[in-house]
């Protein structure tokens, strides 16, 4: 351009032939438009290189490097000897940008074969959200793998973890389950998320053209993995008393049951076993109601299972003497405008005879002799009224209301555990009272090393004089000889309660035993309850009695304890002649 | 002062190889870190498995099931058993 305008110039200088005379601003002008021009580069280039170089940093770095996240194993949950009952393992999902997903017919038809899935189901996910698309969630390593081997372009994977629970149903109310994003939803994953869950790490990397990684710049933060859990829970134990307790609903056409077994030396929960129950690792059809852990979350009018600590409180206040007799006939007590009844009249009976052979009559007479601060106290200290701090998530306290408030005919009907209501935990770790020198031990779940003191609610000699009366409740005269264990002493108490509905008592029942074994140095605490038995059978001397059997005596057997009487020490009554309790 | 300017181009040579090699040896344990780092995942997917293949064949429902049906084992009865006192050592 300027050469074409000098050219022009030299024309017509050899044309005029007369000397040009440049304007003298010319030059300088030339010149100094120039410079504007270099200036304006420079400054440019100086505001973009040294103040506003932020922006355009980051927007380099976002083109190059990428923050990956590194994805934190969570804790596993075992046994007291190390089982496993719920651990992760790691899988992988496929996911897709669907306007970035570009794979032949051939492709897709060899990915739904690894898949295990149908091309049409691809496509439709790939079509569900234009933006992102999950071709596969949690599968596994080797099939992933194989997966990203047909290198389709916008498939990708990422790692993940998946909860398996390999004990399922047996142990499912215990160990709860986990949700998205490995958050613990219900049970001990619930109430250990913060022990269990690790902490996702991340890391910085240089990418290629392909998003494949090439150089770590900094791990940012190196993931940290969870931590184990280890349950008071034995899974041999576990198993027996789940498989006992659903034979046992099943057999008497039960709505429900529930089976505690607790280490009497350390109040650990040995097993927990509910049904009806469900099985963890595949959710989708799952009734709520399944989950709960009905052992600790549901309450239940306990019935004759209390009367022990009536008689307990009236022994270590000294009002009575296990050989002091009350007289029960006519087999009803009227107080007021109510009237209490035995079923089974039995006449004068001594304080052990009322336990052995469960009057309602009996431990109410017992009770009206004692001020009812002194049997609140007894419950209260008891732990019934209190939640029982298992570390479960959502257990509950029960009812037991101030002593103040007691009218005789409540006071009465509590004696024989109406008007009350309790856990089976609760009710298994208040009889730890008799199966020691009258200390209760607190409940957990979780795994404790070594000898745990109580706290003493009772004098050692109060707590073996139950002791006794609990043991002649299995004898042939009392009201579960059906709980007898071939080779160990046993002793308990049962429970047959009519269930509320509404404000109203029904016809339907609670069935319950709760017992200790050997009688001679207790180390397992049993307690069974089924709800509504509906198969001609609802005693819990006939119902929850003989789980109680099965389970104890395998229990012993698989803990090793030795026997404390002969394998012959069975003594059942003629047929027919079992002593009915009180309802 | 020719004589210094050569030392200085000589370290300079030194330095700018020295950043080679050792950029290179980066890389190079980058990616032998990367392959320690996958067989590290390797080996922890197999780990998994096979911890829940173990609880899995190892669940009591299971080996009871092979014991009484495989096996055909059963407990026996109160009256088959004996229990023996060990004499005191």
């Amino acid at each position: 351009m300027n050469a074409g305008i000098l050219a022009t110039g030299r024309t017509s200088r050899h044309r005029a032939a007369a000397p040009l005379v440049l304007p003298r601003f010319r030059s300088p002008l030339v010149f100094g438009a120039l410079a504007m021009l270099f200036a304006v580069l420079l400054a440019r280039s100086l505001y973009l290189q040294g103040f506003d170089n932020a922006f355009l940093q980051g927007q380099g770095t976002a083109r190059h490097s990428r923050e990956l996240e590194v994805p934190a194993h969570r804790g596993r949950i075992v046994d007291r000897s190390g089982e496993a009952l719920a651990l992760s393992t790691p899988v992988k999902s496929l996911w897709a940008f669907p306007d970035k997903f570009d794979a032949t017919r051939e492709q897709i038809a060899s990915l739904a074969a690894i898949l295990d899935t149908t091309p049409q189901k691809i496509s439709a996910q790939l079509s569900a959200n234009e933006d992102f698309a999950f071709i596969a969630k949690q599968v596994a390593p080797e099939l992933a793998e194989r997966a990203m081997a047909l290198r389709i372009p916008g498939l990708h994977d990422q790692n993940e973890y998946r909860r398996f629970y390999p004990g399922g149903e047996v142990t499912a109310q215990i160990v709860g389950f986990t949700g998205d994003h490995d958050i613990g939803q219900e049970g001990i994953e619930l109430a250990q998320q913060g022990w269990l869950a690790g902490v996702p790490g991340s890391r910085r990397v240089i990418i290629n053209r392909r998003n494949e990684a090439v150089e770590d710049v900094a791990a940012i933060r190196a993931p940290q993995a969870g931590h184990d859990l280890a349950l008071s829970i034995d899974a041999r134990l576990q198993y027996l008393a789940f498989r006992e307790l659903k034979a046992a609903v099943e057999l008497n056409k039960a709505k429900a049951g529930g089976l505690v077994i607790l280490d009497v030396k350390t109040g650990e929960i040995l097993a927990l076993a509910n049904w009806p129950s469900y099985n963890p690792n595949s959710r989708n059809k799952v009734m709520p109601s399944t989950m709960r852990n009905r052992a600790l979350t549901d309450t239940f009018e306990p019935g004759s299972t209390m009367k022990p600590f009536t008689i307990a409180a009236a022994l270590e206040a000294g009002r009575v003497r296990p050989d002091t007799v009350i007289e029960t006939a006519p087999g009803t007590l009227t107080i007021g405008p109510n009237t209490i009844h035995d079923a089974h009249a039995e006449g004068a009976l001594t304080v052990e005879q009322v336990i052995q052979k469960s009057s309602n009559v009996g431990a109410a007479k017992i009770a009206l002799n004692l001020p009812s601060e002194t049997m609140w106290e007894m419950f209260s200290s008891a732990g019934f009224g209190s939640v029982p701090r298992t570390g479960f998530p959502g257990e509950v306290s029960g009812r037991l209301r101030p002593a103040k408030t007691w009218r005789p005919i409540e006071q009465a009907t509590m004696a024989y555990g109406h008007g009350i209501s309790v856990n089976l935990v609760q009710l298994a770790r208040a009889y730890t009272i008799f199966a020691t020198d009258g200390e209760v031990k607190s409940a957990t779940l979780l795994k404790t090393d070594g000898f745990v003191a109580g706290r003493p609610v009772l004098k050692p000699a109060t707590a073996h004089a139950v002791r006794h009366m609990l043991e002649l409740v299995t004898s042939a005269g009392g009201t579960a000889p059906r709980a007898q264990v071939a080779g160990y002493r046993v002793a308990g108490k049962t429970g047959t309660a009519h269930k509320i509905e509404g404000h109203a008592y029904t016809n339907k029942f609670i069935a319950s035993f709760v017992g200790f074994a050997p009688v001679s140095n207790p180390r397992i605490v049993v307690a069974v309850m089924l709800d509504e038995p509906s198969a001609g059978q609802y005693y819990g001397g006939a119902v929850a009695a003989p789980v109680f059997s099965i389970v104890t005596g395998a229990a012993l057997r698989m803990l090793g304890v030795p026997t404390d009487a002969p394998q012959n020490n069975v003594i059942l009554p003629p047929d027919g002649g079992e002593i009915r309790e009180e309802t | 002062m020719t004589r210094v300017s050569v030392v200085l181009l000589a370290i300079v040579v030194a330095c700018a190889l020295s950043l080679v090699t050792s950029r290179h040896q980066a890389r190079r344990l980058y990616v032998e870190l990367t392959r320690e780092q996958a067989q590290a995942r390797a080996l922890e997917t197999e780990y998994g498995q096979l911890q829940l293949e173990q609880s899995t064949w190892g669940m009591p429902a299971r080996v009871e099931k092979i014991a009484r049906e495989q096996l055909r084992m059963q407990l026996p009865s109160a009256a088959r058993m004996d229990v023996v006192t060990l004499p005191h050592s």
